[in-house]
């Protein structure tokens, strides 16, 4: 993985949005990984969590975004209640997911979801689901 | 009959109508009538967590006015997703006088400006330890004749994060093994209690759900457990619905019937109404005949 940090870089504006968004501290992370090895979704992910968060502290949003470590996110809170620094990982998480989904598509598109789908799983999956995945 | 303003949320209407029936059936056994918030809307889980987004607040803030308005000093919630998503929208009321503000503004067609403090929104569980208490349910119940082993799920909504936990360890929670146990239940220690069933991502990414049944259920079984007890609706239909596949494909994989907690406290008082038991994938009424609680 190739990353180049500069000035520039760590001043972009992505950064900023994905902190304001989240309200979090991104530098108070200092990596110890009790979020990834708590995070249940972590066998289907691309990137650990803390890694993603490594990439947003080193400006390297873009490669964040791109990642399917943001989409796998349960919300379980896991990393939340157990990061020794209060970091809110699951708030980062939702703000990676907010960018993308306020600058172009829905992740989910709610009208090709299978008809047998829509019967058999409750309504609460749906809901939760496109709270998290679209606009 | 003390009448408590009653939360059921959209999904224990239908797919978790067992959960909702034998709440109120169990509850009517200690003269506590549940009345269902007039004009109750979907509590919209998950609680969101971006910053900015109030309009997603709204939900659980409109259901926060009509209990405001019931006159009842306490919610009842089982579901545990509308327990999570109420109990930190009224937090953020509570805290966060910019966004209280801007959100009753909003809803200026609500009769009621909500502070955060008018009602108590409680978990089932928590209800029934502080206002019915354990040791009154004990005296209603008849323990199982032959024993029966439950794991008990708790998921994630019920403990995380934890300023709405119902049990002060959410790490390593006991409060619904104590009340089973009150019941004569025994209940079996598993280490994927408190580990999230994969919740939402069932609907676009159902491998990694079913992925997390195989090792919740695998856990509970290797275990001891007999039956998974649970108290929230997505955690019921993870667990439940993908077993037969799981046991279709793994091997050495062995199903475990899943139950609302509502649905054994109402068997073992005697009550038998109130489950629907086609609703369930892994039927459990073989276990439940052969440990008597079913006829």
């Amino acid at each position: 993985m190739k990353i180049n940090v500069s000035r520039e870089i760590l001043a972009g504006e992505l950064r900023d949005k994905v902190k304001e968004l989240s309200a979090q501290n991104l530098l108070a992370c200092y990596q110890c990984g009790k979020c990834s090895a708590g995070c249940p979704s972590i066998e289907a992910m691309d990137i650990m969590p803390s890694q993603v968060l490594r990439l947003v502290q080193l400006g390297q949003v873009r490669q964040a975004l791109a990642s399917k470590t943001i989409w796998l996110c349960a919300a379980c809170q896991t990393c939340k209640v157990r990061c020794p620094k209060g970091v809110d990982l699951a708030k980062i998480m939702e703000a990676l997911r907010q960018v993308v989904l306020r600058e172009s598509a829905n992740y989910v598109q709610p009208n090709e979801i299978p008809g047998e789908n829509l019967e058999k799983l409750p309504q609460v999956a749906l809901i939760a689901n496109f709270r998290k995945f679209t606009r | 009959m003390t009448d408590i303003a009653y939360m059921p949320g959209c999904t224990l209407k239908t797919s978790g109508r067992n959960f909702d029936e034998t709440t109120r059936k169990f509850l009517e056994l200690f003269g506590v009538k549940l009345n269902e918030l007039p004009d109750w809307c979907c509590c919209g889980t998950t609680y969101s967590l971006a910053s900015d987004n109030l309009m997603y607040h709204l939900a659980p803030a409109r259901n926060l006015v009509k209990a405001a308005e019931s006159g009842s000093s306490k919610l009842l919630v089982p579901c545990a997703m509308c327990y999570n998503t109420l109990r930190r929208a009224q937090d953020l009321i509570l805290n966060d006088k910019e966004k209280r503000d801007k959100l009753n503004d909003f809803m200026d067609k609500e009769k009621t400006k909500i502070s955060g403090d008018e009602v108590r929104v409680m978990h089932l569980v928590s209800f029934l330890k502080e206002d019915v208490g354990f040791d009154t349910i004990k005296a209603k119940i008849t323990p199982p004749p032959a024993g029966l082993k439950a794991a008990v799920y708790y998921g994630c909504m019920l403990l995380r994060p934890n300023e709405i936990a119902i049990d002060k360890h959410p790490e390593d929670p006991s409060i619904m093994e104590k009340l089973l146990e009150a019941c004569g239940i025994e209940t079996v220690y598993f280490p994927f209690k408190t580990e999230c069933c994969g919740s939402y991502q069932v609907v676009n990414e159902k491998r990694l759900v079913v992925s997390r049944t195989a090792e919740i259920v695998k856990s509970a079984f290797r275990n001891g457990a007999e039956l998974i007890i649970t108290s929230c609706p997505l955690c019921y239909f993870n667990l439940d619905a993908h077993q037969e596949e799981l046991s279709r494909g793994v091997k050495y994989f062995n199903t475990v019937p899943v139950m609302y907690i509502s649905q054994l406290l109402a068997l073992l008082a005697g009550v038998v109404e109130g489950s629907n038991y086609s609703l369930h994938a892994v039927d459990p009424r073989p276990l439940l005949r052969k440990k008597g609680l079913l006829a």
